[in-house]
C-alpha cells in the first residue's frame, strides 16, 4: 500500500510542479521584464494554469491530413513517458523514492536519450520541412550535449563509489559535491538547459526561423504536452542537480528533508527561468562549438583530476 | 563568458525594478488635453451650433468616415442636417480638428468607446453635438467672418474696416 502512495506521490507531485510552472514562469518572466505577468484570474492570477488548460482542451486536436497519424500522436507521449519514468529514481528523501536503483544515474541518461525521440518522430511524423528542420537541431544538440552530461557526472559517481542516487546524496554529508566538482556541476547544469531546449538552447524550436520547430504542426493539448513535457524536464534536472551536486534532502535538522529537497530544486527551477529572460539564442554552430571544442575537453580534464586526486588520497 | 554573467545578474536586478506595467482599467492613465480621442461637435459661446456644414472635414478625413448634410435655418445659417462619424473606421488622426474653420469638429481625451456590435460604433449628430465649448472658449466663427448672420454687422468686426464701395473707385 506504501508503495502505491509513493508511486501516485511521485507521479502527481511532477505534473503539479510542472502545471504551476506555466504560472511561475510567467510570472517571474515578468518581474524580470518590470511587468506584472498573469494577475488577473484569481489570488496573484493563480488560477490562470486551469484556465490555460480548459483553453487548451477545447482547442480543435487537428492532425493534419499528410502527417504519419500514429507517429504523429505518439510522440509527445514519449516525451511525457521517458520524464515521468525518470522521476522514479530520484531520491525525494531518503525513503520517499519508488526505486532505489543501484543503475540510477544510468537510467536517467537512458531515458534521456529515449526522449529525443518523442522529437526525433514528433518531427518526422508532422512531414513539414520546418519541423523536420527542427527534430534535426534538436537531436544533433541533445547527442552532442547528452555526451558531456553523462561525462559530468562521472567525477560524482567516483566521489560517492555509486550509481545509486540515494547513495550519492548520502555521499554528500561530509559536503556538498558542488565544491570539489563545481566544474562537473556547470557543465551539467548548461548540458541540462540543452537537454530540456530551453533558452538559450532552444534552437530546434527558434521561432523566429523555424516557426515553431518540431512542434509545428501540432495543437490542442498534443501541443500542450510537449510544454508539459518541457517544464516536467525542467523540474526533473533541477532535482538532478540538487541531489548531485547539492546534497538533495540534506539540509539542517530544523525543516523536514523533503523541505529542503523542495526548495532547492525551487531554486535551480527559478534560475533556469532567469538565464531565459536574459540570454539570447547562440547560432547552431556556436552551440556544437561549445559543446566539442570547450565543454568536452574540461570534463574529460575534470575525470583526469578528481581520479588522479581519489588516487592519490587513497595511497595515504 | 563575464559579459554572460553580468547579462544574467543585470536581468535579475530587474526583478527589485519599479514595474512598468500600467494597471489600466482600474488605474486610469493620464490623458494629455491634446489627447486625440472621441470626436465632438461644439457650440458657440451663445448656444449655437458651431459646425457651418463646409464639408472640409469630410474632405480631409483620410478613411472618408464623416458623412453630413448641409441646410439652412430660418436665418439663412448653415448647419449640417445630419451628421454621422463612423468611429469604427475613424483612425483618430486628427485631420477633421485641423482642417475646421469654426473649430466645431474636436477630439477629447477619451477613448473608451467599446461595443459589442459594429453598428453601435456609427454616431449620429445628437451623440456627437454637446452643450460647451469644448477646447476653445469664446470663440465664434461670426465674429470674424465676412457674412452677416445676426451676430455682427458687415465691417462691424475689431480690427475690421467698414466695406469699401468699389464703383466709388472708378472716378
Ligand atoms: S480623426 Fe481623422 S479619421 Fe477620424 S474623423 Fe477625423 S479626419 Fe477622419
Ligand atoms: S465640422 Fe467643421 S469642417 Fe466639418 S462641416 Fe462642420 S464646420 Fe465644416
Amino acid at each position: 500500500m506504501k508503495y502505491v502512495f509513493i508511486i501516485a506521490g511521485v507521479l502527481l507531485i511532477p505534473l503539479t510542479i510542472a502545471a504551476g510552472l506555466i504560472w511561475v514562469e510567467r510570472r517571474l518572466l515578468a518581474l524580470f521584464q518590470d511587468r506584472y505577468g498573469p494577475n488577473r484570474v484569481g489570488p496573484f492570477g493563480l488560477i490562470q494554469v486551469l484556465a490555460d488548460v480548459v483553453k487548451i482542451f477545447f482547442k480543435e486536436d487537428w492532425i493534419p491530413p499528410f502527417a504519419d497519424k500514429a507517429v504523429f500522436v505518439m510522440a509527445p507521449g514519449i516525451l511525457i513517458a521517458t520524464i515521468l519514468l525518470t522521476f522514479a529514481v530520484i531520491p525525494f528523501t531518503d525513503n520517499f523514492l519508488v526505486l532505489d536503483s543501484n543503475i540510477g544515474i544510468l537510467f536517467f541518461l537512458g531515458n534521456s536519450s529515449l526522449g529525443v525521440y518523442s522529437i526525433v518522430l514528433g518531427g518526422w511524423a508532422s512531414n513539414s520541412k520546418y519541423s523536420l528542420l527542427g527534430s534535426i537541431r534538436a537531436s544533433a544538440q541533445m547527442l552532442t550535449y547528452e555526451v558531456f552530461m553523462g561525462l559530468s557526472l562521472v567525477g560524482v559517481v567516483m566521489m560517492a563509489d555509486s550509481f545509486s542516487l540515494r547513495e550519492i546524496v548520502e555521499a554528500q554529508q561530509g559536503g556538498w559535491f558542488f565544491i570539489p566538482q563545481f566544474v562537473a556541476f556547470l557543465v551539467f547544469f548548461i548540458a541540462g538547459i540543452a537537454e530540456t531546449h530551453r533558452t538559450p538552447f532552444d534552437i530546434p524550436e527558434a521561432e523566429g526561423e523555424l516557426v515553431a520547430g518540431y512542434h509545428s504542426e501540432y495543437s490542442g493539448m498534443k501541443f500542450g504536452m510537449f510544454f508539459v513535457g518541457e517544464y516536467l524536464g525542467v523540474t526533473l534536472i533541477s532535482s538532478l542537480i540538487v541531489t548531485l551536486f547539492f546534497g538533495g534532502w540534506l539540509g539542517p535538522a530544523f525543516l523536514p528533508p523533503a523541505f529542503w529537497f523542495f526548495l532547492k530544486t525551487g531554486f535551480f527551477i527559478c534560475l533556469f527561468i532567469l538565464i531565459r529572460a536574459s540570454l539570447p539564442r547562440p547560432r547552431y554552430d556556436q552551440l556544437m562549438e561549445l559543446g566539442w571544442k570547450v565543454l568536452l575537453p574540461i570534463v574529460l580534464l575534470n575525470i583526469l583530476i578528481t581520479g588522479a586526486i581519489l588516487i592519490y588520497n587513497s595511497s595515504l | 563568458m563575464i559579459s554572460i554573467l553580468r547579462s544574467i545578474w543585470f536581468t535579475f536586478l530587474h526583478a527589485f525594478h519599479k514595474r512598468e506595467t500600467q494597471g489600466y482599467p482600474e488605474k486610469k492613465p493620464y490623458l494629455p488635453p491634446r489627447y486625440r480621442g472621441r470626436i465632438i461637435l461644439s457650440r458657440d459661446p451663445d448656444g449655437k451650433e458651431r459646425c457651418v456644414a463646409c464639408n472640409l472635414c469630410a474632405a480631409a478625413c483620410p478613411v472618408d468616415c464623416i458623412a453630413l448634410q448641409a441646410a439652412n435655418d430660418y436665418n439663412e445659417r448653415r448647419y449640417p442636417l445630419f451628421f454621422r462619424i463612423n468611429f469604427s473606421r475613424c483612425i483618430f488622426c486628427g485631420f477633421c480638428e485641423e482642417a475646421c474653420p469654426t473649430y466645431a469638429i474636436q477630439l477629447i481625451p477619451d477613448f473608451e468607446m467599446g461595443e459589442y456590435d459594429r453598428q453601435n460604433m456609427v454616431y449620429e449628430k445628437e451623440n456627437l453635438l454637446i452643450s460647451g465649448e469644448g477646447k476653445y472658449h469664446g470663440y465664434n466663427f461670426y465674429k470674424v467672418a465676412g457674412v452677416d448672420m445676426g451676430v455682427k454687422g458687415i465691417g462691424k468686426g475689431e480690427n475690421e474696416e467698414p466695406p469699401v464701395d468699389l464703383k466709388d473707385l472708378i472716378h
